[in-house]
């Protein structure tokens, strides 16, 4: 079973090339709405640190969960140190050699270390106590780290459970080890640790596997970096590239890869002309508010808004800037501050109250928070109306009212559904983005949030969507677009904010050079 | 990830026609009832019973005779109020599990405050307060878990059943005590004179709780299906997440429909005592709550629906227990046929929900 280790030290390898452990052609994982893998071609190679880099919904899961054994690809080939072979079980890669640590651990706590070491016999055998005691201590060593078998696993810490997580991994051969964003829970002693051991682990010619969609932290360990965006590898970085790079250059070009132009992105055709002078219809002033979880919190974030423009919040995921929109949506409580529509203070006014004045949010998650799967569309276009005349008269439905609305909107925003009693649950992304849009953009919106508005959406909605943006604004409708792909901001928007750990780290002015300035203010360099 | 095709809908996955959904769900409604039945029939026969004689006992009292459908129509009206009280709840995804405290309660307030009230001001007056008093008492025992839920998202579950719990234990400590009528051997509250409850219906022995309770429920299905407040109510219950998103104020409808479902449970605790009891003795507590949640779960929280499957249980138990004495059972034997009725229900629930996924993710592909 270790004779892959030992293959691993194979003479044949020179310098700076070494033996190609697995390899991908193009595998290809389709879902009922989605492609989470498209044609993707990937070598790994023994002794190597290769970070899978993507955002959420890249496909990373989904190319982990096909090497594991979860999911079985639909298309494509898998080869393990140059034999194809096929991965229908988990057990099936834990015999390859293949060993995955996900993001989140699945240790029994009252259980010691060795005990939960042995769970994954088979269970007509006795438990070998002084036979996992040997390879404990063997694969510590290999790791350089000192385990007590004896320890409870409840009692360790978070670093020392991921630590168990790996030895499990390495357990049956220590060939290729995936890890799943590792470092998400650890403290950053913890990831210092981490990259002690993977790097004695790459010098043993173990081949690591680490995914991440955090930017510094493929630099920091990553020897060749692979990027994937909406299911496609757009991009590697090789160890000699990746040598010869600054730390920032290296930044600079995987933003690029990440963030920038893809062959099918909807190009916009005109920024929208600059906006008419005159007051401003929304002012965010200095407003700070609590992060979400594991997110860092808003601070000091001022801008202004005049009626007709669009302005963009660029950033890497997980800045803030879903937070952002929350707060100015009324959503989440500001701590400091102030927000201000067509100069009255609405930072104590209810959601409900900051819609009716004409604040609107279009979030990103049409499912979660801006729908009701199980509730016709028609009760959906209305959701954020209920109970007020002419729909509801004296608190009770009237439906005819209700009907004529909902086909009016469905009709006007090219809804496609079987009618309007359809359940919003059935309907594809891009029609429930419609709906949402045809809800937000009625009676007289003065502000509109769009949070990711084309994220999932074909090229053809995401191109009408654009356009629908910017006949609003030509209206006189504000709109504030949050978006990561940076292509869609240069297409739309007169000035691009960027949110880096929660703070507007600046407005570039679209134009020359706005691009570079964006991406490396998105990095956290100064413009 | 990019979407393959945003234009076509999947419209296989529509329900095919409203009339056909309806029969449909009359049958998954009725089947768990039938193979319930034929398995507490299995269980008479090992017993060394005839369950068709059983059966037909069960029938002749509740049904076929003119003392037990009286019986069987009077027992409906507080099954009536607990469950139309339960609809308003589930239907919000508020598990108010608490109805039997909540009913208990203002059973006891109600028994207590009757007889004074009585003998000031007019019987109609007096029991028209009354009624209220008890809407308001289990309104009012609900407020603890409906603000810890609210405002801190503590489980209402472990809370209204705790509320329970303190609710019945309160109510025998206050009839023992504090209402005891010192002229009775039993600890009791003060009778109510039979010609101060609530009125007979045609010169039967059924009182107007039964009317209440077929308003209520009427009425409990159309505010839920028809009203504004319905509508938010049931957003809560689908995604709370999208409620808050589009303003409603979770926190004030979540207290609002904790209060008009004990609201309701209280009205039943008032109607059974003005209308069949007139006082509380020592420990009583019938406990129907827990025998409508599961009645609730079968019609799926539809009031209309609800009303047959309580005539159907409140025959079942007036009847049934005739027909256990008939046969020498212990009346326990009944919730033996409550327990099948509730197995087969999941099971049912079970298989039709596999089955939808498997017709969903055939109408995707």
């Amino acid at each position: 079973m270790n004779d892959g280790a030992r293959m691993n030290g194979d003479p044949v390898a020179t310098d700076g090339d070494k033996p190609v452990v697995l390899s991908l052609r193009g595998i290809t994982k389709r879902f009922p709405r989605v492609i989470a893998n498209r044609d993707i071609d990937l070598d790994v190679h023994a002794g190597d640190i290769h970070v899978l880099l993507g955002e959420n919904g890249a496909g990373k899961s989904t190319l982990i969960a096909i090497l594991s054994g979860v999911y079985q690809p639909d298309a494509g080939s898998i080869a393990v140190a140059g034999r194809e072979v096929r991965i229908q079980a988990p057990r099936d890669a834990l015999a390859l050699g293949i060993g995955t640590v996900y993001q989140h651990l699945a240790l029994v706590p009252t259980l010691t270390v060795i005990e939960n070491l042995m769970l994954g016999a088979p269970w007509y055998r006795l438990p070998d106590v002084t036979g996992t005691g040997t390879r404990l201590a063997e694969l510590a060593g290999l790791l350089g780290i000192e385990v007590d078998g004896d320890a409870p696993v409840g009692g360790l810490s978070l670093g020392q459970q991921q630590q168990i997580e790996i030895i499990k991994a390495l357990w049956h051969g220590e060939r290729i080890l995936i890890l799943d964003e590792p470092t998400s829970m650890l403290t950053p002693q913890g990831v210092r640790e981490l990259g002690k051991m993977i790097r004695r682990l790459r010098d043993a010619g173990v081949a690591v596997i680490l995914i991440t969609h955090k930017l510094g932290e493929a630099c920091e360990f990553g020897e060749r970096i692979s990027v994937l965006k909406l299911g496609r590898l757009v991009g590697e970085i090789g160890p000699a590239e990746l040598a010869a790079m600054s730390r920032e250059e290296a930044t600079r070009r995987i933003v690029h890869l990440m963030f920038g132009a893809r062959d099918d992105a909807p190009r916009a055709a005109a920024i929208v002309a600059d906006a008419a002078p005159g007051a401003p219809v929304l002012e965010v002033e200095g407003i700070a508010a609590a992060g979400a979880a594991g997110e860092p919190a808003l601070a000091d974030i001022t801008f202004a808004l005049r009626p007709g423009e669009v302005f963009g919040i660029a950033g890497v995921d997980g800045n803030g800037q879903k937070r952002l929109a929350e707060a100015i949506a009324g959503q989440r409580p500001i701590d400091a501050g102030d927000i201000r529509l067509d100069g009255r203070s609405i930072a104590a006014l209810s959601i409900a109250k900051r819609q009716a004045m004409g604040l609107r949010y279009v979030t990103d998650d049409r499912l979660g928070e801006g729908t009701v799967a199980e509730l016709s569309i028609a009760v959906n276009l209305l959701l954020k109306r209920i109970g007020e005349p002419p729909y509801w008269r004296r608190g009770i439905a009237h439906a005819a009212t209700i009907e004529r609305d909902a086909a009016e909107k469905v009709a006007a925003f090219d809804v496609r559904a079987p009618g309007i009693h359809t359940r919003v649950g059935t309907l594809s992304g891009g029609n429930v983005q419609k709906a949402l849009l045809a809800r937000e953009l009625s009676q007289e919106p003065r502000v509109v949030i769009y949070n990711k508005p084309t994220h999932g959406l074909d090229l053809a909605n995401a191109t009408a969507l654009h356009e629908r943006i910017r006949e609003q604004a030509e209206a006189g409708v504000a709109a504030i677009v949050i978006s990561n792909e940076l292509d869609e901001l240069l297409g739309l928007c007169g000035r691009i904010g960027v949110m880096y750990r929660g703070r507007l780290r600046g407005i570039v002015e679209n134009g020359a050079w706005a691009e570079a300035r964006v991406g490396a203010l998105m990095i956290g360099v100064a413009a | 990830m990019s979407v393959e095709t945003a234009g076509g809908a999947p419209a296989a996955a529509a329900p095919a026609s409203r009339l056909g959904g309806l029969a449909r769900q009359t049958a998954l409604a009725l089947l768990p009832l039938a193979l319930a039945l034929a398995a507490a029939g299995l269980i008479l026969l090992l017993f060394g019973r005839d369950p068709l004689t059983f059966y037909a006992n069960v029938l002749k009292r509740g049904l076929f005779s003119w003392a037990g459908l009286q019986e069987t129509l009077i027992r409906m009206a507080p099954l009536l109020l607990l469950a139309a009280s339960l609809i308003v709840a589930f239907r919000a995804g508020i598990w108010n599990l608490g109805i039997d405290g909540q009913f208990l309660l203002a059973a006891v307030m109600v028994a207590a405050a009757g007889p004074r009230l009585v003998t000031i001001m007019p019987i109609g007056l007096a029991l028209a307060i009354l009624l209220v008093l008890g809407g308001l008492v289990g309104a009012a025992w609900s407020l603890i878990p409906a603000l810890l839920r609210a405002y801190y998202g503590v489980n209402e579950i472990i809370t209204t059943l705790m509320m329970t719990f303190i609710g019945t234990s309160l109510g025998a400590v206050l009839v023992k005590t504090v209402f005891n009528d010192p002229s009775t051997t039993v600890p009791q509250t003060q009778v109510l004179p039979m010609i101060d409850r609530l009125p007979r219906l045609f010169g039967t022995r059924i009182h107007a709780g039964l009317i209440i309770g077929l308003v209520a429920i009427v009425l409990v299905h159309l505010v839920m299906t028809r009203t504004a407040f319905g509508l938010k109510a049931q957003i809560i219950g689908f995604n709370p997440r999208a409620a808050r998103h589009a303003g409603l104020d979770v926190p004030r409808l979540t207290v609002a429909v904790f209060a008009f479902s004990a609201g309701l449970a209280g009205l039943a605790g008032a109607t059974e005592i003005l209308g069949v009891f007139g006082v509380v003795q020592n420990e009583w507590n019938p406990a129907y709550g827990m025998l409508v949640i599961p009645l609730v779960f079968v019609v799926r929280f539809h009031g209309i629906a609800s009303i047959g499957i309580v005539a159907f249980f409140a025959m079942l138990s007036i009847g049934g227990e005739s027909a256990s004495r008939k046969a020498n059972l212990p009346n326990y034997f009944l919730l033996v046929v409550v327990a099948l009725l509730l197995i087969f229900m999941a099971l049912t629930e079970y298989l039709s929900a596999r089955r939808r996924q498997r017709l969903e993710t055939w109408g995707e592909g």
